[in-house]
């Protein structure tokens, strides 16, 4: 199963676009696998450096009742060039993610509550998103977080040192 | 499995504790019929959180989803409030697994439909089908793609 569409300008990319790997992961801010898989992705962008750029994509699952909002908050921040910072923070506080932490997050990276209320509510956000989606259920997610290893769909061990194997024998 | 191009049998079960749901009713529209073997598992949990992300995107195709397991309708109940499901559960309780054989996707040894997808088109005609392995979750895009074919076909 093949990424559709292939990474783009449209993405939020980490590291160099001329990386021998892609990492794409299609994840949910409350997923907690997802945020087991965040400590994973920072060890292998530690490893790798810049042979590997990291995309994310969002996908969150209605059993989730906060990941929408939190995914809308991140996309939110993508103007201030913020998304980075605040996938962090929200990965980093999976146990807190209602309407009011959103808010206190934003303000920690900057942003006053009432310039974050007006960002959030751009319907444009909320339609990247739904691109997100719709690209992950084209490319065949079949659960949180899925990933794709430059176009294709990673099916195997998610662990770090099984990671780490398999994209040693691609560089 | 049932062949394509075969009249989709029409079933009538319960899709909460006191309403029932016919195939028949949905003559006009295309069905997405997904039989799981269990509420609550966590495969088949997250294979119906993939489905359910989908509802929206296969409205576009005039297409609605149907998940079918042995599971009572108490079960299903307190399940499609868990996982906040946007579709339908149908309990095929009584007889145990009637329609499931029907479709012939029954495990009569473990007592649980196999998990399974069907897509009846707007007459009521099977047009596609895919048998996953039990362990494997299937996602949606192979739905989705089938569904592509069928709208360049008509």
């Amino acid at each position: 199963m093949s990424l559709k569409p292939p990474v783009s300008d449209h993405d939020h990319i980490q590291g160099h676009s001329q990386a021998h790997i892609s990492l794409v992961e299609y994840g949910d801010y409350q997923c907690g696998y997802c945020g087991q898989f965040y400590y994973i992705v920072k060890k292998l962008q530690q490893h790798f450096g810049d042979k590997i750029r990291f995309v994310f994509r969002h996908f969150p699952l209605e059993a989730h009742p906060n990941a929408l909002h939190a995914a809308l908050a991140a996309e939110a921040m993508t103007k201030y060039n913020k998304f980075w910072p605040m996938h962090d923070i929200l990965y980093e506080h999976q146990q807190s993610l209602d309407d009011f932490s959103l808010i206190e997050y934003a303000n920690m990276l900057g942003i006053s509550e009432q310039q974050f209320r007006n960002d959030y509510n751009d319907p444009a956000l909320m339609e990247k998103i739904q691109q997100d989606i719709e690209s992950g259920l084209r490319s065949g997610v079949n659960g949180t977080p899925s990933i794709y290893i430059n176009g294709k769909k990673y099916e195997q061990d998610y662990s770090y040192e099984y990671l780490v194997k398999y994209i040693e024998k691609l560089l | 499995m049932l062949k394509n191009g075969r009249q989709a049998p029409n079933f009538t079960l319960n899709a909460t504790p006191d309403q029932q749901l016919s195939l028949s009713e949905f003559i006009g529209k295309k069905v997405i019929l997904v039989f799981y073997p269990a509420d609550w598992s966590a495969v088949c949990g997250s294979e119906l959180a993939i489905i359910n992300t989908s509802v929206a995107l296969l409205e576009k195709y005039n297409a609605v989803v149907l998940g079918i397991s042995v599971d009572s309708k108490w079960s299903h109940k307190a399940f499609s409030e868990k996982q906040q499901l946007r579709f339908p559960l149908l309990s095929d309780f009584e007889p145990k697994g009637a329609v499931s054989q029907l479709y012939d996707v029954y495990n009569q040894q473990q007592g649980y439909s196999k998990r399974a997808i069907y897509i009846i088109d707007e007459n009521g005609v099977i047009q596609w089908s895919y048998l996953p392995p039990d362990e494997i979750n299937p996602g949606v895009d192979g739905v989705l793609e089938a569904l592509d074919k069928l709208a360049t076909e008509s």
